[in-house]
């Protein structure tokens, strides 16, 4: 009946070692990632829009890159945990490894969102137009979509283990579309303008711009993970949640 | 200060996107919060209402799960 039964007696052991390990030290790490989230979002703020000069090109609109980047950078950066968290589940039957995937799916969804829509607001000043069906906004739109059908199937199969599975393999065919948006900037004619921090000759950036935007993007990066950790103890009680019902449904049958 | 809210012509492209930058992150926080607080209370409930009895099921191999 239980998806548990077929596995070892050794891996039963690890499954309750583990998720006990994990709520036992994220409920410690809780409390200090929100403050150092929330510390380095208020000081990138401050930084963002008032510590820092207007560009001599594109004026008052390059704080919009304060928020539009690092939102980007952790949309990518929320695949990549959630391919690579299924790729341990897959291969390894971590318990916690699709709990992982499944948690970071509604952040990166979200921060792409946030790429997606800032950037709208950035081009329609900048080069005239909201949305251009380009390379690098194309392809990350395929990302907010990936992110949507990825959540669409945890929802859509009613076993969890079946719909892990699932979801896993979908998140690992649409890794490849992670590379696609890094290098799409340099393989295709573009609006959007390449890479000035992630380079290989080094940031091109002005210092005083590269501030508030490691500031912003070091304090999304902590609230992903803060976030991340909340998601995963929620899923972690909804599976003690069912499997106590599965637990009383049995013991009531006995009766 | 009015200098500083007209951002240089450019107020109605750069506070949309603060705007979005605090509240779409606050919005996924207080979900995944509510989320949180909402399984914590059914998996206590559960527990309490089920006395010794579901614990004693649950440790049963059959049903025995690890989360």
């Amino acid at each position: 009946m239980s998806p548990m039964t077929s596995l070892s007696a050794s891996q039963r052991l690890q499954a309750f070692a583990n998720p006990a390990r994990f709520m036992a030290l994220s409920a410690r790490l809780l409390a200090p990632l929100w403050v150092v989230s929330l510390g380095f979002l208020g000081v990138g703020l401050y930084y963002a829009l008032f510590a820092s000069p207007p560009d001599y090109q594109q004026g008052e609109t390059v704080r919009i890159m304060y928020v539009h980047v690092p939102s980007a950078w952790l949309a990518m950066f929320g695949y990549s945990v959630m391919a690579m968290a299924s790729a341990v589940a897959l291969i390894f039957r971590h318990p916690l490894a699709d709990l992982c995937a499944k948690s970071a799916a509604p952040i990166g969804a979200a921060f792409t969102f946030l790429a997606l829509v800032t950037g709208a607001l950035w081009g329609k000043p900048m080069w005239g137009a909201w949305w251009v069906w380009d390379a690098r906004l194309t392809s990350v739109l395929i990302l907010f979509f990936l992110y949507l059908g990825y959540m669409a199937l945890w929802t859509a199969i009613e076993e969890p283990t079946r719909a892990a599975r699932a979801a896993a393999v979908l998140a690992l065919v649409g890794a490849i579309n992670v590379p696609i948006i890094r290098y799409s900037v340099d393989w295709w004619n573009t609006l959007h303008q390449p890479a000035s921090v992630f380079r290989m000759d080094g940031p091109t950036i002005a210092p005083e711009m590269l501030l508030p935007l490691a500031l912003m993007a070091f304090g999304f990066t902590f609230l992903f993970v803060t976030l991340l950790l909340v998601r995963m103890r929620a899923e972690i009680l909804r599976h003690r949640v069912r499997m106590l019902r599965l637990a009383q449904a049995a013991a009531r049958a006995e009766d | 200060m009015v200098e500083f809210f007209h951002m240089g012509g450019y107020a109605a492209y750069v506070w949309p996107v603060y705007a979005l930058g605090l509240l779409v992150p606050l919005a996924l926080a207080v979900q995944s919060l509510a989320d949180y607080r909402r399984q914590l209370r059914l998996a206590e409930a559960l527990e309490r209402e089920a006395g010794g009895r579901v614990r004693r099921a649950a440790h049963k191999p059959d049903t025995e799960q690890g989360l």
